[in-house]
């Protein structure tokens, strides 16, 4: 016999509304069914009544967590459709401003998965350092979030010679921290028994669904538009992609971590090379056709096309975020975990959807609904953390 | 492999079968084809050449029909091939890919939703996006609406 | 009413409920309660279900998947409680009016109280908001 539960759509902690019921038998879980849609807002459409410069900031506000990652794919996609290449100077300031974002949105996930496994205090602390990297967007662009950075052919704020000691400081600050988040997670037996072997997504699975960035690298897919595709002066600079063979949750949480110090490095080496220069070309109206633009979100690959007839609305938009194919590989990693574990599997796709404000049981003789209320999702799996720590030891 | 032998390979396969092949620029290109084919093309590029699925957008054309794109790229190359078919109106339909590739799941039936495009043996023809008693035959992002 | 109203502003318990957000706003009320902001201090704490809530924190643009999700949430909510619009989004769609599946904003489908605008308001403005709101029912109770 199996039983359902739903999760979803609300959640305490979480960010958006997303509905999954898990079928169980006993504590395994046998299927998965995911319930989109409470937060489509029709942005496809919508594009095709804003003009090309409206349309950027329309983008921005798909997610906030990628609150770069799109514009960034947008105005590759539209620098594709002119043949427009922007200033040396804007592609560094653009490189800095999606590495910091990648930071920000790493460490931000960190916190939410510390969380959910019942470490309250790796969040607060996670959330405490992420402040560092807010205060940065803030001082360079004017914003905490929706940094209203890009423009087709450069970008709308200049870096200040002022403000370069300042994120450097800030870069070495974030060192030690770093250093420290991946002592927290490496070393501590008890996430490493709570995330060792669970959820794993075969390389083969990852293929087939398609999916993109810190879900596809940790399962041993090699992607990553930065080196694969070279936009902004992600050509320009030295680092390496983070690939690892395990795709379990424990390899999602190092991949991150370790990506982090890729962006600190790739940041520093953009302060260095970036010379004086002009930041926007003025780009008046763009020609009929079409261009395609992708760029690595922290989730991975942002995929836009987009479609003109020569006028001053695109004719066409399509925006693929990477969560999209990265959700539905849950279908798999999900099958034969535990219902605790199965929280962190969703979690560890990124955003984390362990909606769990209602949870209905269904059993299926009798037709029965049962509604519970609170956070029991998130319950089983603090109780699950105290069961490994107890068997631990500590 | 390198993108000229992939493209040699790509041409070798299917000649005759592409209806016109365009290059926007090095790394962007659009090849159009018949929808009858479409699934032994993908097929052969996704399994024999390992390429990647990235997404499919739909387009409702002034020329009266709908046009899709499906996206592909092939691991570490800059390329993203795009497969153009295009379906008429007032029917369009084409047979689904979800039996080639999982990921192209979700994004068939964003677009039966959105553009009124029957996706024929689909695996889960339901609502994706829209509510389930989303009005029949009300395509948001057809032109004609 | 009167007593119930002035125990509320005491220490108000809130429920975060996004209706089609972009996430910002939803970020910038989970970073006031981490450390540099620390909404705990003051007393607010957030809370797992509308049950126990006695503010509602309001984002997004109500799309119509949600509107019924969100009366219900409404509705389990204790009486008097407040409603909390946050965002531009909440506010009246901002860059997504005129689309497809948000036929109403959030105020023609919750009674707010108070509107706290920005995209995304900075903390400290939530906070702002907070307080202000937790001043005008000081003087109603
Ligand atoms: S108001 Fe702005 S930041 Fe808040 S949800 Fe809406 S678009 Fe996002």
């Amino acid at each position: 016999m199996s039983e359902i539960i739903p999760i979803g759509p609300y959640h305490p902690l979480q960010e958006e509304p997303e509905f999954f019921r898990l079928h169980v038998e006993g504590e395994k879980v046998v299927k998965l069914e995911i319930e989109l849609g409470y937060n489509h807002r029709g942005i496809e459409k919508l594009a095709e009544t804003k003009s090309w410069d409206q349309v950027v900031f329309l983008v921005e506000r798909i997610c906030g967590i990628c609150s770069t990652s799109h514009p960034a794919a947008s105005t590759n996609a539209m620098e594709d459709l002119g043949g427009i290449e922007a200033p040396e100077r804007a592609q560094y300031i653009r490189t800095i401003i999606c590495e910091l974002e990648r930071i920000h949105s790493h460490l931000l996930w960190l916190g939410l998965a510390g969380h959910f496994i019942g470490y309250n205090t790796v969040w607060m602390w996670v959330w405490k350092y992420r402040e560092i990297v807010c205060d940065l967007l803030d001082k360079i662009t004017g914003n905490r979030q929706s940094y209203a950075m890009f423009k087709v052919g450069g970008v709308r704020r200049d870096i200040l010679e002022d403000d370069i000691p300042w994120i450097r400081a800030s870069m070495d600050k974030l060192k030690p921290v770093l250093d420290l988040f991946k002592g927290a997670v490496m070393d501590d037996p008890v996430i490493r028994a709570r995330t060792r072997g669970v959820g794993i997504l075969t390389n083969e699975m990852a293929k087939q669904y398609c999916v993109v960035g810190p879900t596809a690298r940790p399962s041993g897919v090699a992607i990553d538009v930065r080196k694969d595709d070279p936009y902004f002066a992600y050509g320009m600079v030295d680092f390496d992609i983070v690939v690892l063979e395990e795709g379990d949750v424990f390899a999602k949480a190092v991949c991150r971590i370790l990506e982090m110090y890729e962006s600190v490095k790739i940041i520093e080496q953009c302060i260095d090379k970036m010379k004086p220069g002009i930041i926007d070309l003025k780009i008046k109206e763009l020609p009929a056709g079409e261009g395609i633009g992708r760029a690595e979100a922290p989730r991975g690959e942002v995929y836009h096309y987009c479609l003109s007839d020569g006028s001053n609305f695109p004719a066409r938009y399509k925006v693929r975020a990477p969560s999209y194919t990265n959700i539905a590989s849950n279908e798999v990693a999900c099958v034969g975990e535990t219902v605790a574990d199965a929280a962190l599997v969703l979690a560890a796709v990124d955003p984390c959807y362990c909606c769990t404000e209602r949870l209905v049981v269904v059993d299926h003789d009798n037709r029965r609904e049962q509604v519970l209320q609170g956070n029991t999702l998130i319950q089983l799996s603090h109780e699950r953390t105290k069961q490994i720590r107890k068997e631990l030891g500590v | 492999m390198t993108w000229n032998e992939i493209k040699a390979d790509i041409k070798g396969a299917f000649d005759g079968k592409i209806l016109k092949w365009h290059e926007h620029n090095d790394t962007r290109i659009y090849v159009d084809i018949e929808p009858a084919d479409l699934v032994e093309f993908s097929r052969y590029i996704f399994e024999k050449l390992g390429s990647r699925f990235i997404i499919a957008s739909a387009v409702d054309t002034p020329r009266g029909g709908i046009e899709i794109l499906y996206h592909f790229d092939f691991f570490k190359l800059p390329q993203v091939f795009s497969l153009r078919v295009f379906l008429p109106k007032p029917k369009p339909e084409v047979e689904s890919l979800a039996s080639v590739i999982k990921g192209t799941e979700w994004i068939e039936r964003e677009m039966a939703e959105l553009f009124g495009i029957t996706f024929s043996n689909h695996p889960n023809p339901v609502h994706l996006l829209l509510p389930d008693d989303w009005p029949e035959g009300n395509y948001p992002l057809r032109r004609d609406q | 009413m009167g007593i119930k109203l002035k125990a509320l502003t005491k220490s108000p318990w809130v429920y975060h409920l996004s209706t089609g957000s972009c996430n910002n706003c939803d970020i910038e009320i989970l970073d006031c309660l981490t450390p540099r902001y620390d909404l705990e201090r003051l007393g607010i704490v957030l809370v797992g279900s509308p049950r126990h809530a006695d503010a509602l924190l309001v984002t997004g643009n109500m799309t119509m998947k949600c509107m019924k999700r969100a009366k219900e949430v409404y509705d389990q909510m204790p009486k008097p409680g407040v409603v909390i619009a946050v965002g531009t989004c909440a506010l009246g769609h901002g860059v997504f009016e005129g689309s497809y599946v948000m036929p109403k904003t959030v105020d023609e489908v919750l009674p707010v109280d108070i509107y706290i605008p920005g995209c995304p308001p900075k903390p400290e403005g939530i906070i702002a908001g907070v307080a202000k709101l937790l001043e005008m029912l000081k003087q109603k109770a």
